[in-house]
């Protein structure tokens, strides 16, 4: 379900948060689904279970899942993304806007783009 | 918890360990790292109650080890060279430790035979040395130790069998929470599976500091500056170099840290990247003497 790419510069408990994250955003893992618990994803991908607890609290504290003690962690329904990671991804978007402008395109064109949604 | 304190051992005169500290928490995996001659096999063979250190204590939740088989029955120790009686086969070398070590699980050793796929009659000298190894940690992890001890443990293995152990172990500290123990100098996969690292040099424990702390204390930054400016005061670079105008600095502190004082001198480019496990290893080493030296031959 999920990879972690070794050559990959950022750590390993961002990119199996980025990875799940995907996962919960593309509704390949929907609202309610149970994610594997902490031991499975630890002995699946060959990793410290530490490493996996950082990436799973880490998402809670973002509101993408919930843990319920004893039971495991589950993916919450959207709408309780946490305002710094909206931040994050708007700075982001920012940056490519700054690209796309130097290659080019401007904002009418990322205006119709939007817009042909 | 293994609890090591201000322990020294001489060889013939030779300081191998030298007032070394070092702190491995229960539940923790532990990787021990450092130059060829550190002393990592030594202090291996103090924690496993093989050598007698010459002053200091060597404690597992406060016991000593040397001499203990109260303590050493919770430990499982794979040596980086595997021992076995000559003529022995996997499985009696199986009943030798089962006969030691009172929480053998015969029923999980049974199960990992398919892991394996290692005929357990056959004779530990006739296998290759990476099926050895193998042996070893089939043994080794039907122990159920509560500490497992591994020195340079996936010398030899193929990627499979190497994924396939570490896998494993991984299990066992997630629902046991065994704490382990490993020396290594495949840097990449200790990151995988290390949450603490004890960087020793000459005998002494340098740094010894959870990962996540290592790999936040120390930033790799790439920076342009306009013509002019030149680098704050107070900055703690333990290497540099440049090509053209472009900078590229090793140094302690956070990433937000070093940024926010680096505004100061008006950065036109700035960007700040961190550090593997082996770039850390080298560049801290690096500051002790140790470091790759340029050679014309």
């Amino acid at each position: 379900m999920i990879s972690v790419n070794f050559r990959d510069p950022r750590p390993i408990y961002e990119q199996i948060k980025d990875n799940l994250r995907r996962l919960i955003v593309s509704g390949l893992l929907p609202t309610g689904s149970k994610l594997p618990s902490v031991r499975e994803m630890a002995s699946d991908l060959a990793i410290n279970p530490s490493t996996i607890q950082r990436a799973y609290r880490e998402l809670e504290a973002e509101g993408y899942i919930s843990s319920q003690p004893g039971k495991g962690s589950f993916v919450c329904a959207r709408g309780g993304v946490d305002e710094s990671r909206k931040a994050e991804l708007l700075g982001k978007f920012d940056e490519l806007v700054t690209e796309l402008g130097y290659i080019g395109i401007d904002k009418p064109q990322l205006i119709d783009r939007l817009k042909g949604e | 918890m293994i609890e090591v304190r201000n322990v020294l051992k001489e060889f013939d005169g030779f300081r191998a360990l030298d007032d070394l500290n070092m702190t491995v928490p229960t539940g923790s995996v532990y990787g021990l790292v450092g130059p060829n001659g550190a002393g990592k096999s030594t202090i291996i063979r103090h924690l496993t109650g093989i050598y007698r250190q010459d002053a200091g204590e060597i404690l597992v939740d406060g016991a000593p080890v040397f001499e203990n088989p109260g303590v050493k029955s919770r430990i499982a120790y794979i040596p980086d060279e595997i021992f076995y009686y000559a003529n022995a086969s996997i499985r009696e070398m199986m009943d030798f430790y089962r006969s030691i070590y009172p929480h053998f699980d015969a029923e999980r050793f049974k199960k990992l035979a398919d892991v394996f796929g290692l005929d357990p009659k056959r004779q530990m000298r006739r296998l290759s040395k990476g099926m050895q190894k193998q042996a070893a940690f089939w043994i080794a992890v039907s122990l159920r130790p509560e500490i497992l001890i591994l020195d340079e443990p996936v010398d030899g293995l193929d990627p499979v069998m190497r994924r396939q152990i570490w896998s494993i172990i991984m299990a066992d500290v997630a629902e046991n929470g065994t704490t382990v123990l490993v020396s290594s100098h495949n840097l990449r996969e200790l990151e995988d599976v290390c949450d603490s690292v004890g960087i020793m040099n000459k005998g002494k424990i340098m740094i010894e500091r959870s990962l996540d702390e290592l790999q936040e204390n120390i930033v790799k930054i790439q920076l342009a500056l306009p013509d002019g400016e030149s680098l704050p005061e107070g900055l703690d670079i333990l290497h540099k170099s440049n090509t053209g105008r472009l900078q590229s600095l090793i140094m302690h502190g956070t990433q937000e840290e070093i940024t926010e004082k680096l505004q100061s001198a008006h950065p036109l480019f700035i960007d700040a990247v961190p550090l593997t496990l082996e770039e850390i290893f080298i560049y801290e080493l690096g500051g002790a003497d140790y470091e790759v030296k340029d050679i014309v031959l």
